[in-house]
């Protein structure tokens, strides 16, 4: 089957811009380990697909190369960053796609197209051949239109590799052998501050609801949860990817790879002016972020205590597991909004993710699925969170009750109302 | 925390960035923004709580010393802006005596 990848794992011999000036002209002379799994399992790879600069979005209106458009209705974003991924697959472009979710870029591009996106736990595919953004929460993850393929797509991406020093040691699950065993017994947690928030769209919070009776109605146990750090989580993530980012983005300076300012008087004057001419102003603004978080005088008051949010983070998570299997929510508080709607404001934007984050902090495993449409015909996703290495599970869950929910719409895309 | 347009200056200097008046302002705007809403984080109480830089646990890994296949010298320079001689070719990087 068909795959639309990311444009920020690279391809020998192919072009990868990661949607930035600043690697005019960069043609990798290696293959990432997804793209080689990828060859291996016999997939073709059909393009490379747009993405927000070094995946640093959630609209996909911050690739240097325009703006992707929803399939739902072609003036609103795809979400982002893996907002051309999303695209394609809900587009029928090609069945599969590849994404990478550092605090939830590929869940809320899912959502917001319709689709099925999965954020692996950190560590079980390789970012061997991923250009980085934050280290400590980059992960790659598939895109699919059912929750089988996307199960699939994983069991050929995932597993150990020695090239990564954060890859997870251990044998990967066949997940598909798993699917269709069942939610009776389950224990489902809702975290409620996020079905009913503020900020969340009613038609998001309705469909949402339904997917809860449905799955009662196949036997889960329902019950309700607070996570009270979770409130923290967004703040301590825009300070902890903001640092990793700076730092991993110093490397882009002119000398090895991309763009090079001519005429430089000396190399400092040469690092500046490329990175002036080859980043996009998010990139930009993370760089300053992260550069300040991390400077002297500043570094315990942020950075340190993001860190420290990060451990709350992930000490709510576990006290939530020993209540329930699995925790659920929407994906994003909205349906797809409008191109240009929120460019102006990076805040905004950033408020997006606020259901996403804490999986990325915590390391561990989320997948959002298609549920349906909300009362301006856009799709909503709903959010199926647990543990690290509990894929199997959620991919259980997500089956049943897709199999309940029955066949989704596609885009009216080609001239249907 | 208010940012202003010296800080913001600083913070571009540090970052190998250089940004229009315009920009600085701008920045300085969004910049200070994004802190206002990052200082829940530095009001919360969190004496006894350990950072996580990581959140899985993780060991050092190792492996035997021993030479592998590797990308090629002409491979490892095809994306350089500039090389001269097997180098990656920068400006000067000290003034002329």
């Amino acid at each position: 089957m068909p795959l639309a990848l990311k444009d920020i794992l690279c391809i020998d011999g192919v072009r990868t811009t990661a949607g930035s000036k600043i690697l005019e002209g960069y043609v990798p002379p290696y293959d990432s380990t997804v793209v080689k799994k990828l060859r291996g399992a016999g997939v073709p790879i059909v393009g490379k697909a747009n993405l927000d600069e070094f995946a640093m979005g959630s609209s996909t209106e911050n690739s240097a190369y325009g703006p992707s458009r929803n399939p739902w209705d072609l003036a609103r974003v795809p979400g982002g960053s893996s907002g051309g991924s999303a695209a394609a697959v809900s587009a029928g472009f090609a069945p599969l796609g590849i994404g990478t979710d550092t605090g939830g870029s590929i869940r809320q591009p899912a959502s917001l197209c319709g689709v099925v996106g999965v954020k692996p736990t950190y560590g079980l595919v390789s970012r061997y051949g991923l250009l980085a953004f934050a280290s400590s929460l980059d992960q790659v993850g598939p895109f699919a239109r059912t929750v089988e393929d996307a199960a699939l797509l994983l069991e050929a991406i995932a597993g150990h590799d020695r090239m990564d020093a954060t890859s997870i040691p251990e044998e990967v699950p066949p997940y598909v052998k798993g699917l269709e065993s069942g939610v009776k017994g389950l224990r489902v947690g809702v975290v409620s501050d996020w079905v009913e928030g503020e900020g969340v769209q009613p038609g998001v919070t309705e469909r949402v609801r339904a997917a809860i009776e449905s799955l009662s109605s196949l036997g889960a146990e329902i019950g309700e949860i607070s996570l009270p750090s979770f409130r923290y989580a967004l703040s301590a993530y825009y300070l902890i990817a903001p640092a990793e980012c700076s730092s991993n983005l110093a490397r882009y300076d002119g000398v090895r790879w991309g763009l090079r300012a001519p005429e430089a008087k000396d190399v400092v004057e040469m690092n500046v002016r490329s990175r002036t001419a080859g980043f996009g102003d998010e990139v930009k603004r993370r760089i300053m972020l992260g550069t300040y978080a991390l400077s002297a005088g500043y570094y315990d008051a942020y950075y340190g205590k993001a860190q420290q949010v990060r451990t709350l983070v992930i000490r709510d998570f576990e006290k939530a597991y020993e209540r329930f299997d699995v925790l659920l929510g929407p994906t994003s508080p909205t349906t797809a909004f409008k191109i240009g709607e929120k460019a102006d404001d990076p805040l905004a934007m950033y408020l997006n993710d606020v259901f996403t984050i804490p999986s990325n902090l915590a390391g561990a495993a989320a997948i959002s699925l298609p549920c349906g449409l909300a009362e301006d015909g856009l799709p909503v996703g709903l959010q199926l969170l647990g543990p690290p290495m509990s894929e199997g599970l959620l991919f259980k869950v997500a089956y049943a009750y897709e199999q309940a929910r029955g066949p989704v719409d596609a885009p009216p895309l080609w001239g249907r109302s | 925390m208010a940012l202003d347009r010296e800080q913001v200056a600083h913070v571009a200097r540090l970052a190998r960035l250089s940004f229009t008046d315009e920009e600085l302002d701008r920045f300085a705007h969004q910049l200070s923004d994004i802190l206002a809403y990052a200082d829940q984080v530095t009001a919360l109480a969190t004496e006894d709580v350990q950072p996580t830089s990581h959140a899985l646990p993780l060991k050092n890994v190792f492996r035997p010393d021993e030479i592998g296949p590797c990308l090629p010298q002409e491979k490892a320079l095809s994306t350089a802006p500039e090389v001269e001689e097997g180098r990656f070719k920068v400006p000067r990087i000290m003034e002329e005596p």
